[in-house]
Formats: structure tokens, sequence, C-alpha cells
């Protein structure tokens, strides 16, 4: 179906934005702007499948040029095409959930809403996209700013606060350290493509910040700005902008935690990790030992903090931190199989998390109720919800027969090969602790009697439009489960480079 | 049609340059009435625009125009003298004025009295003719004079305003600006005294056989300092705030994009033009005079700004931390950084213009310029605040806009010096931009409006305004997108200002 490679590579960063052009036009008929918004996601999932035979021959396809010798572009490439086929298959679900949720619950600007919704999916497929480090950062700030007013959407004094900690910390880190990082590279090497190998390992000769980069300490300091600087990968400790976000609306709080915000934080990592330093520098040294406690320290506390609270969404959004900095501890293992482990952590937490948002929002648009403790006995109203969540729970726990199970094992083997076995022990109690803060809900959901005597007839399940999202991603998380081998052979030649 | 024809034209071109507004400004006197004199002052601030492209054009590839005033030859005639970085400068001024005229029509009849207008538009052309002389000078007497000319006009379209507190503003701006004026004079003077000679060019090459003279160390203090404070470089930059506030709102687009630059200009001239790199940063030390002036600068005013209630103050001290950015490309003095300092005088001049104009479409709705009575506007007035939004956005220097390519450079600048914590601290100021500028867009989107009476009352700016705003707003990211007319044209000017000058 490639007509032309460059063409159809720019498909799919063009598409939300010419969606969100025509959700403007739309802006006073509701029904021919949703669907817009539908044809919009339609059309972005089918230009991401056609691009999938360029990910290992892609061409670069140059946007703009504001630098001499850097360009803003567009290349694909495997872990890229992964990311994009990712959040284009979720958005579609997300929109049709999002036009349930904002119509049920009456919102207003909801055509604000939507081009916000747009603009962030079109900068998620421009960081998936980035043929450079520059390009990467340039849709990194763009979908910053986009998601912005959707945190903010409310617009009351809550959202004003939950906004400014969002806004702050995203752009204090990548102003302050990713934004260095990023030139301290480009001065060193001359360059900040993507190239498989890294590019760091041949610093320019001559200029003295080329030489600077040559010790292993000024490395690990490289690393460590590029690690905080990614805020959107949520390392503790700047990750208070994720619980901060949770005065979004749901829809949002699926975007932001399973399609667009938090994966383009660690994919970021990942490409860092993999085209900018390359396998064989990151295991050179000890660039990633600080990072590495850093992620280690995050997984554990964020996951004793989820514990603690009783708001369902919160609760999760602490999960979400956790569950990140796997990707991060995946990637200062610095080995293959470290970085698989990050790698299939994008695909096997997107479709875990979103189940168990689009859950917590079905609950509460059927139930009204946010908090865990009064959620008793809900699950035998709403089976199917219940159903889901525990599955969600489980890919999230690392489980089989369920995708997250995957990620547990690669990452196991990675910090073998990294000869940590107290990341093990990490991993292993993160698992526990897993365990501790979801099951309770699904066995008070279950096994205990309602509060409230009066609810037996009057609670159900939610809308068809929020249970069938649910219970797709929840299949889906199974489905990955036996389909993790096509992802594996997509990654692994790019991690085999230069290794071997 | 042949080159008979078009080039005794072309040659007098930098003539013209100063001749057409010049003249343009007393015919609006004569004629006294408001309209015509708009339409003149667009005619002739449009074909200084075309002149200075044309000049532009004709200097790009490193060609220097000499043109002698009167056919008195250099060094006793006065020299019009072009190179790429002065007609960048011309077009940076003339551009200015030329978008702002068309938005400055409603917006004047707003705030200055019907009868009164045709000598604003008159004051206009004046400083027009003032901020060209000075950058197309090659005399260091005549950048006085047009210096003094373009000061007491902008004293007066300052003053003009139906605000009675502008008078007092200009009184101050006055008052500083007549002691940076004499200052410049002074130094002026002490050279002249020390080489006999006014003609840039010929001071250039004199000034290094009497450079250890103390007259010449003294004169460039009094230049240093004069010249400061007309570019408002932090401590001198008190009257700035004051006179931006106050000044009808086109006339604060006007200055905020043009005087400050002009000034920046000069001291680029002085420094690397006639004193010279060696003289001025070997044997002078500019440097630690002017890094530790440049990072106060970006700092202060930056915080100052964030603690503002009015927004036109606000905008005012946040051009001051923008300078302190230009000054700190000189302090670094390496082939980023002065290229930095040249393309944020054209960045920052788009930046800040569509701040100006969108704020001053704001006081053009709801006659006030508290951030407080921004409250609810945001909805009321969506393409003004889209606008500033995305204006803000380039100050920031937030990636696809031309503020950051200006930072950019800057960075690059200072880290080829290898002064880390400068950089650092640049990229800290941003963050400061943010708080500021973020303070106006949350007035705007989060506060509920004031009084919902008066609500009805408020729409979008007209047309005539928004379209100036736009234009300049599409600069902002078009600039963020493709510099390579502006980023050429500023490595261009800095490699020359670095290679010996003239």
């Amino acid at each position: 179906m490639i007509f032309n490679p460059s063409l159809a590579l720019s498909l799919p960063l063009l598409i939300p934005f010419l969606g969100a052009i025509g959700l403007r036009l739309f802006s006073r008929q509701p029904s021919l702007r949703e669907g817009t918004s539908f044809v919009t996601a339609f059309a972005l999932l089918l230009s991401v499948l056609n691009i999938i035979p360029l990910a290992n021959n892609s061409p670069t396809v140059v946007l703009a040029q504001p630098f001499p010798d850097i360009a803003i572009a567009l290349k694909l490439e495997p872990l890229g095409l992964l990311f994009a086929l990712v959040a284009s298959s979720l958005w579609i679900l997300t929109t049709q959930y999002a036009i349930g949720y904002m119509r049920g619950n009456n919102e207003k600007h909801q055509t604000r809403f939507f081009i916000c919704f747009a603009i962030s999916i079109g900068a998620t497929m421009g960081i998936a996209l980035s043929a450079n480090m520059l390009s990467l950062f340039v849709f990194y700030e763009l979908l910053t700013f986009a998601t912005y007013p959707l945190v903010t959407h409310k617009g009351d004094s809550r959202a004003q606060h939950g906004g400014r900690i969002y806004l702050g910390i995203l752009l204090t880190t990548s102003v302050l350290f990713l934004l260095p990082a990023l030139i301290w590279t480009y001065i060193a090497t001359g360059t900040t493509d993507f190239v498989a190998g890294g590019i760091l390992q041949e610093p320019l000769a001559g200029s003295a910040l080329g030489s600077s980069i040559g010790s292993p300490s000024a490395l690990a300091l490289l690393f460590t700005l590029y690690m905080f600087g990614i805020g959107k990968a949520a390392l503790m400790p700047f990750h208070r902008w994720l619980p901060n976000a949770m005065v979004a609306p749901t829809p949002v709080s699926a975007l932001l935690h399973a399609v667009a915000v938090v994966k383009a934080g660690v994919f970021s990592v990942l490409k860092v990790a993999i085209y900018i330093f390359g396998l064989d520098l990151l295991s050179q040294g000890n660039i990633t030992d600080f990072v590495m406690w850093v992620a280690a320290f995050t997984i554990l506390l964020s996951s004793f903090i989820a514990l603690r609270q009783d708001n369902l969404k919160a609760r999760l959004a602490y999960s979400t931190i956790s569950q990140l900095s796997y990707v991060t501890l995946g990637v200062t293992m610095a080995n293959s199989m470290g970085l698989m482990g990050g790698a299939m952590q994008i695909p096997m937490h997107a479709f875990g998390k979103i189940t168990l948002f689009f859950c917590a929002g079905a609950i509460y648009t059927a139930t009204h109720k946010s908090h865990i403790s009064s959620m008793d006995g809900l699950g035998r109203k709403m089976p199917i919800t219940y159903a889901a969540f525990f599955i969600g729970s489980l890919s999230i726990i690392g489980l089989p027969p369920l995708g997250g199970s995957w990620v547990k094992w690669y990452l196991m083997l990675g910090a073998v090969d990294a000869e940590q076995l107290i990341l093990i022990g990490v991993l292993l109690g993160s698992s526990l602790l897993n365990i501790a803060y979801l099951m309770p809900i699904v066995i008070r959901g279950f096994f205990m009697p309602l509060q409230d005597p009066q609810d037996d007839g009057r609670i159900a399940e939610a809308p068809i439009n929020c249970v069938m999202p649910l219970a797709l991603t929840a299949l889906c998380s199974l489905i990955l489960f036996f389909g993790a081998e096509p992802i594996y052979q997509l990654i692994m030649p790019i991690l085999e480079h230069h290794s071997g | 049609m042949s080159d008979h024809f078009i080039d005794p034209f072309i040659a007098q071109l930098p003539a013209l340059q100063i001749l057409i507004p010049l003249l343009a400004a007393p015919l609006c006197v004569i004629l006294h009435h408001r309209r015509t004199a708009w339409v003149l002052a667009m005619i002739a601030s449009y074909c200084s625009l075309a002149i200075a492209l044309l000049l532009l054009q004709q200097t790009s590839d490193g060609t220097v125009i000499s043109y002698a005033m009167g056919n008195w030859a250099p060094p006793w005639g006065i020299e019009y003298r072009i190179d790429i970085l002065s007609a960048f400068v011309l077009v940076i001024v003339s551009m200015v004025s030329s978008i702002t005229l068309p938005y400055a029509l409603r917006s004047l009849e707003k705030e200055v009295y019907d009868n009164k207008l045709y000598l604003l538009y008159a004051g206009w052309l004046v400083v027009l003719t003032g901020l060209l002389g000075m950058t197309i000078t090659g005399d260091a007497f005549n950048v006085f004079v047009f210096l003094e000319i373009s000061s007491l006009a902008s004293y007066l379209i300052i003053a003009l305003n139906r605000d009675r507190r502008a008078l007092t503003a200009a009184f101050q701006y006055l008052l500083l600006g007549t002691v940076g004026a004499s200052f410049i004079l002074l130094g002026i003077g002490l050279l002249y005294q020390m080489t006999g000679t006014l003609n840039m060019a010929d001071l250039a090459q004199r000034l290094p056989l009497v450079s250890h003279a103390s007259g010449v160390r003294t004169a460039f203090a009094f230049l240093i300092v004069g010249l400061g404070i007309k570019a408002a470089i932090f401590p001198m930059h008190s009257w700035l705030a004051g006179a931006y506030r106050f000044a009808p709102s086109a006339v604060t687009v006007f200055l905020a994009g043009s005087a400050t630059k002009v000034s920046i200009y000069l001291l680029l001239r002085f420094i690397y033009s006639i004193y010279g790199s060696e003289l001025a940063f070997e044997q002078l030390h500019l440097s630690s005079i002017l890094l530790p002036l440049a990072l106060l600068s970006i700092v202060i005013p930056s915080m100052v700004a964030i603690n503002q209630k009015s927004f036109k103050r606000l905008l005012a001290f946040s051009s001051i931390s923008q300078i302190g950015y230009m000054v700190l490309g000189i302090a670094i003095n390496n082939q980023a950084a002065l290229s930095a300092t040249i393309l944020h005088l054209f960045n920052h001049a788009i930046i800040k213009a569509a701040l100006f104009m969108s704020m001053g479409a704001v006081f053009y709705q709801i006659s006030g310029h508290r951030i407080k009575s921004l409250a609810g506007l945001g909805h009321l007035m969506p393409f003004t605040f889209a606008a500033f939004i995305l204006a803000g956005l380039s100050l920031i220097g937030v990636p696809l806009t031309a503020g950051f390519i200006s930072k950019w450079y800057l960075v690059i600048g200072a880290l080829n010096a290898g002064w880390w914590p400068v950089a650092a601290l640049i990229l800290f100021s941003s963050l400061l931009a943010v708080a500021y500028i973020w303070k106006i867009v949350e007035a705007a989107y989060f506060k509920p409006p004031l009084s919902p009476n008066t609500t009805g009352a408020i729409k979008e700016a007209p047309l005539s305004m928004l379209l100036p705003l736009y234009l300049l707003v599409t600069a902002n990211i078009y600039f963020g997108l493709n510099t390579q007319w502006s980023v050429g044209t500023a490595s261009k000017a800095a490699a020359m200002l670095l290679g010996g000058g003239q």
C-alpha cells in the first residue's frame, strides 16, 4: 500500500494535525466532530500499519532545517514502529471512551479537548518517528504543551494547581537537564542523529568538549542528565507531575498513562540508550550505576506509596511511576536482555494499565465511587469490569499467561547478565507489592458484601462504550502473552547491533 | 528598462532611506489631518522597508556600501556606510514600524486625542528617521545627532497618551535619555580629541595608535555607560518600564521592537568596528564588565517581572532581561554567541512586538493594564490570547519558535567558551520566563471574569489589530523552522565583526 515512502512516513504525523483542523471546522456539529475523531484515529492506525515494511529500510524525511547541520526529520526504526503501533491502536479505543465520557459528563469545551487530544497524538507520532534527538526534543515539548490544556480542562483552581506542577516539572527537567544533554551531545559529536550502535563512541576530534566526553565520569553525568531530563519517564524525585495530573478527565489519564505521555518518556529513555550511547558504551565502567539505584528505589518506594492510596486513580498513578522505572532499570542493566525487557514494557504496560484506568472510569461512571474503601462487593454487580481489572492486574504483576510476564522475565535475565542479583530481589519485591496493592481491589469487589444494601438493585455495568474498550484491552493483554514473539523478533536486531 | 534607469536610483538608496521618513514627517504636520498623516506614515515606512531590504540584498555578499552625503568625500564629509549588520538592523527597524502602523490606526485613535494624532504620526516618522540614521551613518558625531532626533521625538510620542501619567514617564525617560546621550557625546568628543576624526572607519585606523592614552579608555567608559542607558541594561534600565507602560500601546510596540535594538547595534559598532575586539576585550577587559551586567540583566528583571501587577510593566521588565541576552552574547565574544546577539535583535523584535501587540489589543478592549483585569478574557478574546501564548512560547524559547534558535546559539556560544555556569543560567532564566508568561495565561484562563455585566461588552480585537499580530506570530514560527535567512545574515554579520570590523 505504500505509494511513496517519504509521504507514507509523513502521514502518521500529518493525519492527527489534519484531524485537528477538521475538528475545528465541525466544532458546532458534535456528531460530525466525533465522526472526524474516529476517522482520524482509524486513518492514523492504517497509516502506521502502512509503514511497517519500512522498519528496517526507512528513508529520512526532512521536515524543517532550523540549523545547518541538524534537521527536524523523520526516520522509522523498529522501536519507533512498536511505539507508534501501540499508541495508534490504543488511541482508537481511547477516542471511543473519551467521546462516551465527555458526552456522559456534559463537559465544556469539548472541541478544544478533542483538538488537543489529536495534537497530542500527533506529537506522540513525531516522537516515535524522530530521526534525531533534536526532533525528539521538539515533539517532546510539543506534547507537554498540547497536553497542558487537557490536564487543566476543568479550569478551576485545582486544575490550575495541577497544571502548574505538570508544566513546572516537565519543563524544568527538559530545559535544565535534557536540553543541556542534547547540546552537549551535539557539541561533542557534531550530530544528534539516532544511529544504531550509538554516536557517543566517536566524539569529535579537536574540540575541547569532544574530548571531555571521553571520561567515564563525564559519560555518567551525561547519562544522568538524560535520564532525569526525560521527566515524562517519572524517575523520582521528578515524579510528582503524574499524580497531580489526575485532576484531568479520566480519558486524559488513560492517554497520559498508557498511550502518549509516559510512554513517550520511557521510549525516549530507550532511544537515548540504544541510539545515542549504544550498548557497548553503556556497559563500560559504571556509567549507569547511579541511575540504576534511583530506578530501583523509585520502583519500590512508589509501590509503597501506592499501597497507601485509597483513591483508585491515585493508586494507579503511583503504580505507573513504579512501572515506568522498570524501563529505566532495564536500560541501566546495559545488556540486550534488560533493554528487551524495557522495550516489551511499552506495549505490555500500555495494555495492562489502560485496562485498569478504563475500569476505574467505568466504576466511577456506574457508581460515582472513586475510593477503594467504598468499592466492596461491586465485582458481583459489574463482573465484566472486574474480570478485566483482574486480568489487567495480573499483567501488571507479571504473571503468565499475560503479556506483563515477559517484561519481568527479560528484566530478570538482564539482571543476571549484568551480575546485579540484588535487582532480582527488587523485581520480586515489586511483584509482591503489585499483588498487595492491586489484588485487594479485586477481592473486595468479589467477596465483600455491598456496603449499602440499597445499591443491590441500582448498580449495574457501565454503558457499553465504557465496557467494550476495557474488555478489548484486557483481551489484548492476554493475546500479547502468546504474541510476544513478533515483538522480540522486531526489537532484537537493534539490540544486537555492534554488541556481537 | 535598463541599468541606466535603475542604477542612479540604486546609488541614492542610502540617502533615500533617511530622506523619505524625514520629509514625510513635516508633511504630516502641514497637512494636519489624522488619516492623511497615517497614510503618509504608512507610505514612508513601507518605502523605508523596501529600501532597507534592497540594501540588505546588496550587502549580503559582504559588500560595504559607502555613500558620501552631499558628495563631501569621507572622512571630511558625513559618510553613510552600510554593511550587512547595519542593513540587517535597518530591516528590523523599518519592518517593526511597517507592521505596527496598520495596528496603530485603531489603537491610537482610542488612546490619543484625535487632534493630536497627526503630531503622533509625525513624531513616529521622526523616531523612525533617527533610528535609521543612527544605524546607517558611518560618522560618530552623526550618530549623536540622530540619537537626539529619535530620542526627542520619542519623548513626544510617549507623552501624547491621554493618560497623564505618561507625562512623568516621558519626563523620566527624557532625563535619563539626556544623561545617556551626554555620556555618548562626551565619549565621541574624547575620541575626536585623541584622533582628530569623527569618521568611524578613520577612527578604527587611528585608535590603535593611541590605544594607551587614558582618553581612549575614558571615552570607552563613557560610550559603554551612555549606550548602556539607552539600551536599558541593568542597572541603567529604570526609564524603560515607565516609558513602555505609559506610552500609547502602538508606540510601545514600535519602541520595544526597535529603539533598544539600535542601541545594542551601536554598542556592537563602537566595540567591534571602532575600538576593535582586540583593544576592547584584551586591553580593556570588556568581558569582565559586560558579563556581570548581562547576567544581572537577565535574572533580576525576570524576577521583577514575575511580581508585576501590570501586564505592560511585566513585558517591559521582560524586555530588559532579553536585552541581557544580547549583551551576554557580546560578553562571550565568539562566533556562535555574537551570532545569537545579532539574531536576537531580529527575533526579539518579532517576539516582543507580538506580545505588546496582543496586550495592546486587550488594552483596547478593557482600557486597563492590571493583570487582575485579564480574568476570564481567554475565552472572550481567544485569538488575541492564542497569539499571546504562541509569542510567549517563543519568548520562553520553546522549540519550533524563533526564540529557541537564539537561545540555542547563545548556549552553544557559552559552552564553546567553556562557560558552563553561564549556559546553565541561560536555561534557568527560560524558566523564569515561563513563570511570568504563565502568570498572564493563568489569569486569562483560570479566573472567572471580574464582573459578569462587563463581559458582554468585551469582544475580540478588531481585524486591523489581529492581522499584524498574526503576521508576527507566524514569523515567530517560520523563523523557528527556517533560519536560513535570519541565522545566515546574523552569522555573516558576526563573522564580519569578529574578522576585524569594517
